[in-house]
């Protein structure tokens, strides 16, 4: 029988709700070759999660402050110079986080790296719900645009679809998806819930539809999944969370993989 | 980019434009890093009439429809007619390599009949299914023209549509894309290579070489003189060698 305390359940949800808005924005993230921007963004949070606790105020603000910086930082670099996004977060994130290790005090080094379920509040898990279904909103709102606008600019631009603009919306939704995550699994690994399951997706899906859909699936599943795991075998969730979804990773490769082998033998039969 | 001024309107109002040009365009210039691309580029395009846009590659053909797609800095003036829907059918996608059904991509623009939309452009409904990815280059130019003209636009933009496509799969495409000028009155505005499209698919030619070096009737002009135009004479060929060929 499965016992849990407030702070699992708390930590529980907020694996639900990140989780299943994390993966479904990451199908774009992944679709669009971005994984390593993702992940290098969630990095970036880290100066920002150091002043919370230098300051005393709550973290996801700081973080928060730091994505939305450098998602404006990028953007205006993308428009006015010859840089790719890649550049660009890559120079951002590293700057981040030499700054970030610098200032986070030592004893709170580990936790603002890899999270602490068991330090999610009420007040964070409502601010979690409310943020996440928000972000989902707007991201099933501009997800057509976004497909449209990644097969090609000028067929978007055609099409009125304000390209700049909606990849903004996208990054800044991806800003907040990651910092609300971080209590979860902290800032070195809370890139993953955007790219492990979408990339495990991607592998087993024909549809847009369904690519999507499996992507938030399995985003929630790792995220509840590596919560629920770690209540056992009393480990951070975060690295937990991150393993359920490379399970789940391997598990779509082998699949696809033996289903491919398997209609080859059927069409030479 | 502080020099540079772009001016794209669209309105009726322009005393220098008669009512049935559907494009304006005029001292258009364009310059990327100091380097001329474009300049003094200056046509007009009437409502229902198709402009075949030629020049030797590097003459700025793609640059002149990036910026009547307002998609980069320009000097000059670009006047579109306040009631155009606009088209486009690039060359090619940049990213197809994930999973989006055709029916899915059409349905981004199309809520109702898919099927009559994609047997508008000679495909069966059994295309719906497949992945985008997975069409050869003749089936994924027809799928981006059913988009192109699933809303009914007036203008339709093609970046050499037939390209990477087999030769057998072109003149279809043509011939669907004169067919919706004649039936539908579409305006048509065409980057091509290929000098026969031109004189047969064509009311206008726009050839290009950073400038202007001919902009008028395509019946004006025989195969022979518009290659000379061109490539310079050098290239051209006489009418007799030109059919043999």
């Amino acid at each position: 029988m499965i016992t849990l305390s407030d702070t699992i359940t708390f930590g529980l949800i907020v694996g639900v709700f990140v989780g299943l808005t994390a993966g479904y924005l990451g199908s774009i993230m992944v679709s669009r070759h971005m994984a390593l921007v993702g992940d290098a963004l969630s990095h970036v949070a880290l100066p920002g999660v150091a002043l919370g606790i230098l300051f005393n105020f709550n973290p996801f603000i700081g973080a928060f402050a730091f994505l939305a910086a450098t998602v404006i930082v990028t953007w205006y670099l993308q428009k006015s110079t010859t840089l790719s996004v890649e550049a660009i977060i890559g120079v951002l994130f590293v700057l981040a986080l030499a700054i970030g290790i610098l200032i986070t005090p030592e004893v709170d080094l580990l936790e603002a790296l890899f999270g602490d379920v068991s330090k999610i509040t009420l007040t964070d898990t409502i601010i979690t719900v409310l943020v996440s279904v928000g972000v989902l909103l707007v991201a099933r709102t501009i997800y057509e645009k976004l497909v449209v606008s990644m097969i090609s600019k000028e067929l978007a631009i055609a099409s009125r679809i304000k390209v700049e603009r909606i990849n903004l919306i996208y990054l800044f939704l991806v800003a907040i998806i990651v910092a609300v995550g971080i209590k979860e699994v902290g800032t070195l690994l809370v890139g993953a819930l955007v790219i492990v399951p979408a990339a495990a997706a991607k592998n087993i899906s024909s549809t847009l539809s369904r690519y999507s859909l499996m992507s938030a699936i399995f985003g929630l599943a790792s995220a509840t999944l590596g919560i629920i795991l770690s209540n056992y075998v009393n480990v951070p969730a975060g690295p937990l969370v991150v393993i359920v979804g490379a399970t789940i990773f391997a598990a779509g490769v082998a699949a696809s993989s033996l289903s491919r082998r398997l209609r080859s033998i059927r069409n030479t039969i | 980019m502080s020099d540079v001024h772009r001016t794209q309107i669209s309105g009726a109002n322009q005393s220098q434009a008669e009512a049935s040009d559907i494009l304006v365009v005029s001292e258009l210039g364009v310059k990327s890093q100091n380097k001329t691309i474009l300049e003094e580029i200056s046509f007009k395009v009437k409502k229902g009439t198709s402009l075949a846009i030629v020049g030797p590659n590097g003459g700025g053909k793609t640059t002149l429809f990036r910026a009547l797609l307002n998609l980069i800095p320009y000097t000059g003036m670009i006047r579109w007619n306040d009631e155009i829907r606009m088209g486009y059918v690039p060359q090619s996608l940049v990213s197809t390599d994930f999973p989006l059904s055709v029916a899915e991509f059409l349905r981004f623009k199309c809520r109702t009949d898919l099927e009559a939309c994609i047997r508008s452009v000679g495909l069966e409904k059994e295309i719906l299914r497949q992945s985008l990815g997975s069409l050869s280059g003749g089936e994924l130019q027809r799928v981006l023209i059913a988009w192109a003209i699933v809303d009914d636009p007036s203008v339709l933009l093609f970046d050499e549509p037939t390209s990477g496509v087999d030769i057998g799969a072109e003149e279809p495409i043509y011939d669907k894309v004169n067919s919706l000028k004649k039936e539908v009155g579409i305006t048509i505005l065409l980057i091509t290579h290929n000098i026969h499209v031109v004189m047969h698919y064509a009311d206008y030619v726009l050839a290009l070489n950073k400038r202007v070096l001919f902009f008028g009737d395509s019946k004006s002009l025989t195969h022979s003189q518009l290659l000379s135009i061109i490539y310079g004479n050098e290239f051209a060929l006489s009418e007799e060698e030109y059919h043999k060929e």
